[in-house]
């Protein structure tokens, strides 16, 4: 398994791993018996992530995609996080191992359901 | 520090001195008849001698092959293909070496029945399971001495006899055994025996099998007759002699390196579990090699674990998923009943004869807080997280999910 440079700092120093207090929206995805396991939250301010974190439960690509994805979402309105998607997060990282791509590039997914979550709980009347 | 001597070993100089000569001026083909070829010839019966000796076998019941997979394969398939008229089923057990289980897959796919004894909590299959498997077309009962990734070791003298008394050939896969417990073919009732060079500081490349007076195979490789038919192909002389002095030191300081390490690992494990909350021992804690530990730690996942400690400078290895090129959690793990996000966080720890090096306590205090922090980071420790309505969004692709 050779991973880039770029997910090796990433997964030696995650940025925003941290169980987030009072976030506006929470996803969960992956499933702990394939071995990854993704907690992405976030706070919002004006449609804007103004503060992304992460919790996961995974291998290296696992650990490197949600934290590049903190630091790509952050200061984005949340229809333009809507669009990131998981080569994005990939690409950004310089490649993951081809094998890696589907199970542990659950960053984009998390994202997403933490944005859905947003919306559910904040509807606007 | 090098803590995957499971995987491979690395040659030791006494070893590689013994090879040299054999891979530079004494290059002759052992088939040959002029005093080049003799002496490598006189070279190989060596070696044969020397692997013979350390499992009280005759030298002439050892045929060298090129590792422990293709000698799983020659055992299995060979003996299956001999005795095909006089019935067409196999034992085995859940937990065997890919080489050993691949090979009977491939066999049942040509109409041969095989068994899968269950191994339990600790990792070892029962007699009682054995016995019952039993029945007027078995003719091969294959079970491993000793597991590659949680060192059990199986009652392989009983499992021998049961063999005998039923007129049915017993082979066992001493990839992990040989050189560091005791082995004795005659005493422990074994027929078919492989053995792998490179588990025991010797070259890569190089095996054997112990074939019992009297027990026939069909080979796998045809051609020029070396190996008395059983195994053509001209020897791979170097490694074969390599191979020979490996298994010479191996087993005359068997006893002692087995002291050694027992208390190495033995050290390792009390620490682990004294210090690191929720780590457990998978496997027997007593009927065990004394080289391998291994253990598993909540709500982390392996690949993570082994990234963390290579960083520091300890290379170990892992049953989790995350690891393997295929992307399957260990068969080994999963078979002793453990739930598959344990099988994730599990840590297989192997020593060799030079691990005495070790600083026990430094690298209990590396792993403590590799799993710390990878607990830190995860949503599964501490948290009441309810993660089986979690499932991955749109991956039907998913092989587990």
């Amino acid at each position: 398994m050779n991973y880039s440079e770029k997910v090796m700092d990433h997964f030696a120093n995650p940025r925003n791993c941290e169980k987030m207090e009072d976030p506006d929206g929470v996803g969960t995805v992956g499933n702990p018996t394939c071995g990854d396991l993704m907690t992405i939250y976030i706070k919002v301010e004006d449609d804007v992530i103004t503060d992304i974190s992460f919790q996961t439960f995974g291998c290296g690509a696992a650990i490197a995609t949600s934290s590049m994805i903190t630091e790509i979402a952050v200061g984005k309105t949340l229809d333009e996080a809507l669009n990131i998607s998981r080569n994005d997060v990939a690409e950004e990282l310089d490649g993951l191992p081809p094998v890696k791509m589907h199970c542990s590039n659950l960053a984009a997914d998390g994202l997403k359901a933490a944005i859905e979550n947003y919306y559910e709980t904040h509807q606007q009347s | 520090m090098y803590l995957d001597n499971s995987a491979t070993t690395q040659i030791s100089k006494e070893v590689l001195e013994e090879m040299m000569p054999y891979l530079t001026e004494e290059f002759g083909n052992p088939s040959t008849l002029y005093s080049i070829g003799r002496e490598s010839k006189k070279a190989l019966e060596q070696a044969r001698q020397r692997i013979a000796d350390s499992i009280n076998a005759k030298k002439d019941e050892i045929i060298f092959t090129s590792g422990g997979s293709e000698s799983d394969n020659l055992a299995i398939k060979g003996l299956a293909f001999k005795l095909r008229k006089k019935g067409n089923h196999i034992i085995t057990s859940e937990i065997e070496h890919p080489a050993v289980k691949q090979t009977l897959y491939f066999l049942e796919s040509l109409d041969f029945k095989v068994t899968y004894l269950p191994v339990y909590e600790n990792g070892l299959i029962k007699i009682e399971d054995l016995k019952e498997a039993i029945t007027p077309e078995t003719i091969l009962i294959t079970i491993m001495h000793g597991n590659n990734e949680i060192g059990t070791l199986q009652p392989i003298e009983e499992i021998g006899k049961i063999a005998h008394e039923n007129g049915i050939i017993f082979h066992t896969d001493a990839v992990q055994t040989f050189g560091k417990v005791e082995i004795d073919v005659e005493k422990q009732n074994i027929d078919l025996l492989s053995v792998s060079s490179h588990k025991i500081n010797g070259p890569k490349g190089v095996g054997a099998i112990y074939i019992k007076k009297g027990i026939r195979l069909v080979p796998l490789i045809h051609g020029g007759g070396q190996e008395r038919g059983i195994r053509a192909g001209t020897e791979n002389v170097a490694g074969i002699v390599g191979f020979g002095k490996a298994a010479e030191i191996a087993t005359s300081k068997l006893d002692e390196h087995a002291e050694k390490l027992s208390k190495i690992r033995d050290e390792i494990v009390e620490k682990v579990l004294d210090t690191i909350p929720e780590s457990y021992l998978n496997g027997d804690k007593d009927q065990r090699l004394p080289n391998i530990a291994n253990l598993r730690f909540t709500a982390i996942e392996g690949e993570s674990l082994i990234l963390l400690l290579d960083a520091k400078g300890y290379q170990a290895s892992t049953g989790s998923a995350c690891s393997s090129n295929t992307l399957e959690a260990s068969p080994v793990l999963t078979a002793l009943g453990l739930d598959p996000v344990d099988v994730h966080g599990s840590l297989r720890i192997s020593l060799a004869p030079e691990s005495d090096e070790f600083d026990v306590d430094e690298f209990v205090n590396v792993l403590s807080e590799a799993v710390a922090r990878l607990r830190e980071m995860s949503p599964l420790w501490n948290q009441e997280l309810d993660y089986d309505g979690v499932m991955c969004r749109k991956h039907d692709e998913c092989r587990r999910c």
